[in-house]
């Protein structure tokens, strides 16, 4: 536990260090050690070496002092402070001495008395107890106790184990009462979803009973809590930590690049926990990532798939698969779609795969709602200097467009949060309604559907302010060009957030029609020279490709005959994409069996992220290397596959390891020299939406963090902490409809209905908001559309 | 590295050669000598004997002999062991595999919250040095005075929990089924659970 800590208390007390800093020097048991004002007692005698110990102090948590372990002898300038005191909560002093344990029998003795006492309730529960063989009181215990306890009395029983949610359990015997789960819910999380109640020896954690839990991040107070309290349904007496073989690797689930460690028994992933990295997740993560991962083991695919002559897939062999694949691949005019979840390297290898085995650059990674507009906007956008999660924590303002930071890139969530806490931070956001999220950010919501392009224009930023845009923003005609607008006229940061892992890399893969690797230009000759060169290839095709939805529609009419997929669900695109699939011949690279698999010719199993090495770019542009974690898998990363697909097919692209795939992308450089094209040709007219009529109402929505998205499939207990599924409308709404919270509302057009319970929020009156991946609302699959229609709602 | 090894293995050699001495050969000896050795084998013939016809003829082991495991149970017939992996941890050999899981309402096998759901113990690993016995907080596992642990194929010398786990005695029902009424895990601990009730029968058949 600690050596991470002090690592970590490290880099942050590093990053302080633009302006000159004051430092104090300190004897702490008999060597001097210089460090900034304000640091903590504790943390000085960590850069000496010297270990405290302690179970509440956190380095990333407000100090509360509240478990007396780090009790240490004080003496300021001669004069001593008369009992032993909390290094914890005690910043340095000139002319401090400090004793620890090592040197002062007063303070080994407080300690020792200190553990005494948190064992006389501590059951002897280390045999059944999760957290057996990691525990710092066990460990403490051992290195800063007594070895007897003179207790004969009867220890204070509670009743085992209660839910606190659907995924973590509470032990109350066992808590130690340090607050670090109470501190970390309400300073890091914003939910404030446990409090400690009651006094004396009945003290003991709590939940709010009248407010639901439903937090996305309780997975960490099972992380940080120093005893085994706080366990996670899931992982509960699953294994000891000798079982598991760790291995630090990177979150599959979003954008926000959270550093990742796997715990692996036998071939088989147990637990993840959030990695260490200050300068993205901290030591956090959300619970998506902790505990979405049965994926990895269920419904697998394990061997080639071909579809025989009665239309049934069937199982094959490699060489009959790869065969058959590459005859329907080259024999037609085939285009390439890749989920927006592959790693960089695979990426590259479908970008490649186009253009030098289909001799295309009818490419996309964007499996869901996008626009031509978004194309551009992202070409010009690399641009640009990279934006980081420092920059949040530097800001003056910042700007939410199209983007839910709480439901679709959490850590960007708690950084904001983290900013607003400390200091105040101004965020505004464009949005239909104030959502839980934005309450918590103290966010200044503009809620005006329809009227974005307007609006966005209207922020007065500065060159210190952020901007961040969502993918959703690419739905409003003209929005993303206002944004890349505004952040020009005012010197603003903006910064661009996908919401899938996959998207910023295969961007910069060049896995979408209008660039090349390295953002490169396809309409530049000297850009396609450039790549011509490196690949030793042929003159590459030169035409613009054709964006997802073009795609599909040629797909619809016969032009594109051969599609290779990889990992994309066709119900994220449209309603109405499964068709233009079932028409042609499809190679799809899949880990399950999954939608594709429906209107696939040849499917070919790949490994999941567990299984290869790569990388994701996150947001910020920064790669998120990862190496596998079970490593006797047989499966094998896309790039090879596809590697093998280009031999077959008498075009190879040599791509045989993804060792290979990131060396041979890292020596391209970053090629966006002239982008002006781009820009030039980017519109800012928004298509006008029709005024509602009574009755009617603009559909607007976004995806949950935790809903039916296919990573999560088998995970019940993850499921249970999902915020609910409810239409949003306005007061004035559920007046004129004659209904009250919780009653049932029904949303429909010509193409179909959805039937949810409402909520009253604060929205703009002429909107309705609904989640879009969730058990009963799929609107892209029921509706049609997801946003920004008209649909009719009454009482259902 | 390499001069190091060669004297090494140089030493022995040079050990033997000093310490031979040349054997002086007589030729065969005498009958009278002869004989005199016989005597010893003749002699042995009358004595009592130490070796029995095993398999026919079978031994009992001294009482505190290791031999295979055992996973006992308690008087009502619920399982002792937790699941917690400490006799797995102690063992040198890593002969264990244990995997824990939760006793829930409908399905107990053991009082308390957590039972073994996988036990295995593998006995081509297995030196029967007993450390995992003195791990086991429960009493669970101990070792039994059975010696043949023979087979014909690897798979058959891991055994599985049912290989291991207690026969039923008397007074025992076949887990899952609920604790003795009004008991809990302490009371188990304690021994106060005398066997099984009648109860615990009627709640247990549909289990079964
Ligand atoms: S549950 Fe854990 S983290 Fe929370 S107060 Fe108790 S010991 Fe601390
Ligand atoms: S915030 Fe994103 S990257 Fe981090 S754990 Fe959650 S899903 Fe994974
Ligand atoms: S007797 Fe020794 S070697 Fe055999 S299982 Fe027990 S601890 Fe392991
Ligand atoms: S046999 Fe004993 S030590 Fe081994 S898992 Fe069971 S209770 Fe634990
Ligand atoms: S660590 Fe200092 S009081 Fe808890």
């Amino acid at each position: 536990m600690s050596i991470q800590e002090i690592k970590n208390q490290e880099i942050t007390s590093s990053q302080g260090a633009d302006s000159a800093i004051e430092m104090i020097t300190i004897i702490v048991d008999g060597f001097e050690v210089s460090v900034p004002k304000g640091t903590l007692v504790i943390r000085a005698a960590e850069k000496l070496g010297i270990q405290i110990p302690r179970f509440c102090d956190h380095p990333l948590l407000d100090p509360v002092g509240a478990c007396r372990q780090c009790l240490v002898d004080i003496e300021i300038n001669g004069r001593k402070f008369p009992k032993p005191q909390a290094s914890c909560t005690i910043p340095v002093e000139p002319g401090m001495v400090v004793n620890t344990q090592l040197t002062s029998p007063v303070a080994e003795k407080a300690q020792k008395g200190v553990m005494e006492l948190l064992l006389i309730n501590h059951p002897l529960d280390c045999p059944v107890c999760d957290k057996g063989g990691e525990c710092p009181l066990q460990n403490q215990a051992m290195s800063n106790g007594g070895g007897e306890s003179r207790y004969e009395g009867v220890k204070r029983t509670f009743e085992k184990p209660i839910n606190i949610s659907s995924q973590v359990l509470l032990d109350r015997e066992r808590c130690i009462l340090c607050a670090r789960c109470t501190r970390f819910s309400e300073q890091i999380a914003g939910d404030p979803f446990i409090t400690l109640n009651e006094r004396g020896a009945l003290q003991q954690v709590g939940i709010y009973e009248k407010e639901p839990f439903q937090s996305y991040f309780s997975g960490n107070t099972v992380q940080i809590c120093p005893v085994g309290a706080l366990t996670g349904a899931s992982y509960r007496f699953r294994a000891r930590p000798f079982d598991l073989v760790s291995t630090p690797s990177a979150c599959e689930h979003c954008a926000s690049g959270c550093d990742m460690r796997v715990d692996v028994r036998r071939g088989k992933t147990l637990r993840r926990l959030a990695g260490d990295d200050s300068t993205v997740n901290e030591e956090w993560s959300c619970d998506k990532g902790r505990w979405a991962f049965k994926y990895e083991h269920r419904d697998r695919l394990t061997s080639p798939l071909i579809r025989n002559e009665s239309g049934e897939l069937v199982e094959a062999s490699w060489p009959e698969a790869l065969a058959h694949a590459a005859h329907g691949l080259s024999i037609n005019r085939a285009a390439v779609l890749v989920g927006g979840r592959s790693t960089i390297e695979d990426a590259y290898g479908y970008s490649k795969f186009a253009r030098i085995a289909l001799n295309t650059n009818d490419i996309d990674f964007r499996s869901r709602t996008s626009s031509d507009e978004e194309r551009n906007f992202l070409a010009a956008l690399l641009l640009g200097k990279s934006v980081t999660y420092l920059d949040i924590d530097k800001a003056d303002q910042v700007i939410l467009l199209g983007f839910e930071p709480e439901e679709e890139s959490p850590i960007i969530f708690l950084r904001i949060f983290k900013q607003v806490r400390k200091r105040g931070l101004k965020v505004s956001a464009l949005a239909p309604f104030t959502s839980r999220g934005n309450e918590k950010l103290k966010a200044t919501v503009i809620k005006n559907v329809g009227n974005e392009v307007e609006d966005i224009s209207k922020f007065a930023l500065t060159n210190r302010s952020v901007i961040l845009v969502g993918e959703r923003l690419a739905e409003v005609s003209g929005a993303l060009t206002a944004a890349l607008k505004l952040a020009e006229q005012s010197g603003a940061k903006l910064a661009w957030i996908p919401r899938r892992a996959g998207e910023r890399g295969a961007l910069e893969a060049g896995a979408i029609g209008n660039l090349l690797p390295g953002a490169r230009q396809v309409a530049d000759p000297k850009a396609r020279q450039d790549i011509e060169r490196a690949w030793g290839s042929g003159p590459l095709p030169t035409q613009t490709g054709l964006s997802t939805d073009q795609i599909l529609d040629a797909l619809h009419k016969g032009e594109i005959e051969a599609l290779l997929v990889g990992g994309v669900d066709p119900g994220d695109i449209s309603a109405s994409a499964i068709d233009g699939l079932r028409k042609a011949f499809v190679v799809s690279l899949e880990i399950r069996n999954s939608a594709m698999s429906e209107v696939a010719d040849v499917v070919l199993p790949v490994a999941a992220v567990v299984e290869k090495s790569g990388s994701f770019l996150d947001w910020q542009g920064r790669a998120r290397k990862f190496e596998a974690a079970v490593t006797n898998s047989l499966h094998r990363s896309d790039v090879r596959i596809l590697s093998i697909l280009a031999d077959e097919i008498g075009r190879p692209i040599n791509l045989g390891t993804v060792e290979k795939a990131a060396k041979e992308l890292a020596s391209f450089g970053d090629g966006s020299s002239d982008q002006k094209s781009a820009l030039a040709s980017l519109s800012a007219d928004q298509a006008k939406i029709k005024e509602p009529g009574k009755n009617q109402a603009i559909l607007t929505s976004w995806r949950l963090l935790l809903d039916n998205g296919s990573l999560q499939e088998h995970e019940p207990n993850l499921a249970g902490t999902a915020h609910p599924c409810v239409a949003v409308i306005s007061d004035d709404r559920a007046n004129r409809l004659g209904v009250v919270d919780g009653d049932l509302i029904k949303i429909s057009n010509s193409n179909g209905e959805i039937i949810l319970p409402l909520q009253i929020g604060d929205i703009d009156p002429r909107a309705i908001w609904i989640p879009r991946n969730s058990e009963n609302s799929r609107p892209l699959l029921a509706l049609k559309s997801a946003t920004h229609s008209l649909v009719s709602v009454v009482k259902a | 590295m390499n001069n190091e090894s060669n004297s090494n293995e140089l030493e022995p050699l040079n050990r033997a050669e000093r310490e031979s001495h040349e054997v002086i050969d007589n030729g065969p000896s005498g009958f009278a000598s002869q004989l005199k050795g016989f005597w010893v084998t003749f002699r042995t013939m009358f004595k009592k004997v130490n070796t029995v016809q095993y398999p026919e003829v079978k031994e009992a082991t001294a009482p505190r002999f290791h031999g295979r495991h055992q996973l006992n149970r308690h008087p009502d017939g619920l399982e002792k062991c937790i699941g917690c992996e400490l006799c797995a941890w102690a063992c040198p050999a890593d002969a264990i595999y244990v995997e824990g899981a939760d006793n829930s309402e409908g399905e107990r096998f053991s009082p308390g919250e957590r039972y073994g759901k996988v036990y295995q113990i593998n006995y081509l690993r297995c030196v029967f040095c007993g450390l995992c016995i003195e791990a086991c907080p429960t009493r669970a596992l101990t070792m039994t005075n059975e010696y043949e642990l023979a087979d014909d194929q690897r798979q058959k010398l891991i055994f599985e929990k049912e290989d291991l786990l207690a026969p039923l005695r008397a007074g025992m029902l076949l887990p899952p089924h609920p604790m003795y009424p009004d008991a809990d895990d302490q009371t188990y601990y304690r021994g106060e659970v005398p066997g099984a009730s009648p109860l615990q029968e009627n709640i247990a058949e549909p289990n079964k």
